[in-house]
């Protein structure tokens, strides 16, 4: 069981998210922008981090960018939730130190999938 | 484990749907040519979460279409592509074709499929007019030669800082077939120089088993670009020097989007069920009624001769606080129904954008006062109206640019919408500089429609009051938009319906201006109570127009049985209550009696009571929801005693009174009366 800090603007998909690895026994920190995920991150310690990449306020290019700057977060798994027509977008996330991505659609299966990959 | 994707549905409709209202009013700010990249930003994040959201949750054909929106708006916001007149008029159709989608999909009508095909059509041939370049490239999947791959796998000393560890990366290969790891430490550093951050080892794997090269490629894929890697058969030759490495691009990282703004109404705040707030006014209802009940047990002890002086004080200081509590509790509560009246006027922007198209008319939107709060159930009710008000003023009060022009006016013509408060009311004024209502013209259609008798001059306001009328239009010819007749009638109604009232000023060549007034919220109502027999009923203080004495020489009785009240130059009928309800002994006099004077759909009744009480607010019960329907009565309240009292339907009372109800005193109306009289 790990913690999991899940970041998206878009209630429905954070709902899903959230629900989807509770069910798989992990804790879910949540948050609806980048701001507000980094002011969590900076309070708690999270074994991952799965962020929408266009939210207002702090998008999850930045999230991850600055997550880097911080000692507790220099190799914490952080993944971005793109979709497939925003190729130059899994770039840009790698660039600011995201670990990988996952391509919405993406169904609860998929997700859990994913997410065992990166952790332990 | 399984989850029901449906479960979300909800939640995500709700917020589709706001992001459709956020788009279209940001896509109805931007101007041609310089559009700020903040609202472009912000709009192409409403159709990103909108196409993320209906893929993930099944509703592919809103995610097909919603793809083609995203990229004119990707091309738009990277500066590739100019914002243009075509391109906000297709991102608009786009909304409503969304938002059509979105309905019948949640199961409210049908799939827009004509519409939805006419404007993607659109969309691409203006997304094929200059391609973006948003192309995307499929890795071509390569056929796997039986024995299986080596891959030699040489990290950059950063990867690490990427959350990528080579260990995750070999267990998944290991998934795919027989494993064989060969690391080279050549590269290490001596422990004295060695940074534990970064990667000095490289790898060479043997992968046997049925894998494809893009079954091997994609378990590498977050790494691309942060290591050398090179795949080849097993059991080739290798060549010379060793494999080349392919060195995966990086990515250009130029294209960041700008930090946003937050935009206004993004402050904290949840979504609550409506059924639940109303759950906790109700409850809080109960409790001030409670609260007062208590009040007055508290006040008649007072009188008692074994008072405990002490313990009574502090009874009373606990019951103002408690009453004091209660009474801001209630506001609170009363304040979460509250919403700000933008929601309401959000809409007027874009009607009156297609709508001046339409006609051919410049016209200019202003509004004011769009953080004016009223009850989201009042908010809900006077949207229609409103629209209805709106459409008037653009196509019947605005002149063409050429007429404008003629009488001296600038071309573009202004609408105004205002919101504010005033008493226990909020005031919408809908105000336009257009040529006004033709009072000639109104009165020669008033009489052809026999509404005045020849010969009788009605006063200016009343002339203006006909387009209220049913069936009442002076557009001399009928457009689309309005100029059928029906609808100011059902305006007026709706807005009466909902206890508040709609009046006109106009001024001829100069402008018209509606203004409608309403209450604030229909849970709490300003009554006036009033006691019939042994029995307390409240009228609502803003339906009373005065309360008098009754002189029986001012009561005549027309056609033997209706009696009529002559006050000042009106006759008005006289509703006995304690016959309409069957409490109280019959009058031997009406002389000296109490009548209070009542107003409803604009028809005036003298209502007899027994005794003026006090005048307060009251929390209205609904009496269809906790008994049945009655007639004449528009809900119950509980009374600081306890006992209920009834509230009087006044503008029903009046109807059934002038429609001859065998109950009834009167069977004609005080118009037709005065009518008669009159010819």
């Amino acid at each position: 069981m790990a913690t999991i800090l899940a970041v998206d603007d878009s209630a429905s998909m954070r709902q899903m998210v959230a629900f989807t690895l509770k069910g798989a026994g992990h804790e879910v920190l949540e948050a609806g922008d980048g701001e507000e995920a980094y002011g969590i991150a900076q309070r708690k310690s999270v074994n991952l981090v799965i962020t929408d990449v266009n939210m207002p306020k702090m998008d999850g290019i930045a999230l991850t960018r600055k997550l880097r700057t911080l000692p507790g977060y220099k190799f914490t798994p952080i993944l971005t939730l793109t979709t497939e027509s925003t190729a130059e977008k899994k770039q840009a996330g790698k660039a600011a130190g995201a670990t990988g991505w996952i391509v919405k659609p993406f169904n609860p299966e998929q997700l859990l999938a994913t997410v065992n990959k990166v952790l332990g | 484990m399984s989850v029901d994707i449906a479960q979300f549905h909800q939640t995500f409709f709700e917020e589709s749907f706001e992001g459709l209202d956020a788009m279209e009013s940001a896509l109805l700010g931007l101007d041609v040519g310089a559009a700020d990249t903040e609202t472009i930003n912000g709009i192409f994040r409403a159709a990103h979460s909108i196409k993320g959201g209906s893929a993930t949750f099944g509703f592919s054909a809103v995610a097909n279409f919603t793809h083609r929106v995203e990229t004119l708006l990707d091309q738009m916001r990277e500066g590739s592509r100019p914002v243009t007149q075509d391109g906000l008029e297709i991102l608009l159709q786009s909304v409503d074709v969304l938002r059509a989608m979105l309905e019948a999909v949640r199961g409210d009508g049908a799939l827009p499929d004509a519409m939805a095909a006419e404007v993607q059509g659109r969309l691409e041939t203006m997304l094929a007019t200059d391609e973006g370049g948003t192309v995307e490239s499929e890795g071509d999947p390569q056929a796997a030669p039986g024995d299986g791959w080596r891959i030699v796998f040489r990290p950059h000393q950063h990867m690490l800082q990427t959350g990528n560890d080579p260990i995750r990366i070999f267990r998944e290969l290991a998934e795919l077939g027989e494993l064989n790891v060969r690391a080279d430490t050549s590269k290490l550093p001596s422990l004295t120089a060695l940074d534990p951050e970064t990667c000095h080892l490289a790898w060479t794997l043997e992968l046997r088993g049925e894998a494809s090269e893009g079954d091997v490629r994609e378990v590498f894929d977050w790494v691309e670009g942060d290591c050398d890697l090179a795949i080849e058969p097993l059991g080739r030759v290798e060549g010379g020097g060793g494999a080349v490495p392919v060195a995966a691009q990086a990515a250009p990282a130029d294209k960041l989007p700008v930090q946003a703004r937050p935009s206004a109404g993004e402050g904290g705040s949840i979504r609550v069920d409506i059924a639940k707030v109303d759950a906790i006014i109700n409850l809080v209802g109960e409790l001030v009624i409670t609260q007062s009940m208590l009040g007055q047990v508290g006040e008649s002890m007072e009188d008692s001769p074994h008072l405990d002086v002490q313990r009574f004080e502090k009874l009373r200081d606990g019951l103002a606080q408690l009453e004091r509590n209660t009474r801001e509790l209630q506001e609170s509560v009363m304040q979460i129904r509250m919403l700000p009246i933008s929601f309401a006027f959000n809409r007027f922007p874009r009607i009156v954008r297609d709508l001046s198209q339409q006609l051919g008319k410049k016209i200019e939107l202003k509004m004011f006062g769009e953080q004016t709060e009223l009850d989201k159930t009042v908010m809900e009710k006077i949207g229609d109206p409103l629209v209805h008000l709106v459409r008037n003023a653009l196509d019947h009060g605005i002149e063409a640019p050429d007429d404008r022009l003629e009488v001296g006016k600038p071309e573009t013509g202004v609408v105004e919408l205002e919101a504010y408060h005033k008493g226990g009311n909020i005031i919408i004024e809908i105000r336009d500089d257009g040529r006004g209502l033709d009072r000639d013209k109104l009165l020669a259609k008033a009489r052809s429609r026999g509404l005045v008798p020849d010969g009788q001059l009605p006063s200016d306001a009343d002339i203006y009051d006909y387009v209220f009328h049913p069936g009442f239009s002076t557009a001399d010819k009928v457009s689309d938009v309005s100029g059928r007749g029906v609808g100011m009638d059902v305006v007026r109604r709706n807005i009466k319906a909902l206890g508040g009232n709609v009046e006109i000023h106009t001024e001829k060549g100069r402008g018209t201006t509606f203004t409608v007034r309403l209450p604030l919220t229909l849970s709490i109502l300003d009554g006036q109570l009033v006691r019939v027999g042994d029995q307390s009923y409240v009228i609502p203080l803003v339906s009373i127009v005065e309360s008098l004495q009754i002189r029986q020489r001012q009561v005549s009785a027309i056609a033997g049985k209706a009696e009529m009240y002559k006050l000042r130059d009106d006759y008005i009928p006289i509703v006995r209550l304690n016959e309409v309800f069957g409490d109280g002994s019959p009058y031997s006099t009406l002389e000296g009696g109490l009548m209070v004077v009542a107003e409803g759909d604009g028809n005036r009744a003298g209502f007899m009571v027994d005794d003026l009480l006090g005048q307060q607010q009251v929390v209205i019960k609904s009496l269809e929801t906790n008994f049945r329907r009655v007639e004449g009565l528009s809900g119950a309240t509980i009374l600081g005693d306890g006992t209920v009292a009834l509230i009087l339907d006044v503008a029903g009372l009046i109807q059934r009174f002038r429609h001859g109800d065998p109950s009834s005193h009167a069977s004609s109306g005080p118009r037709a009366d005065q009518h008669n009289a009159a010819a």
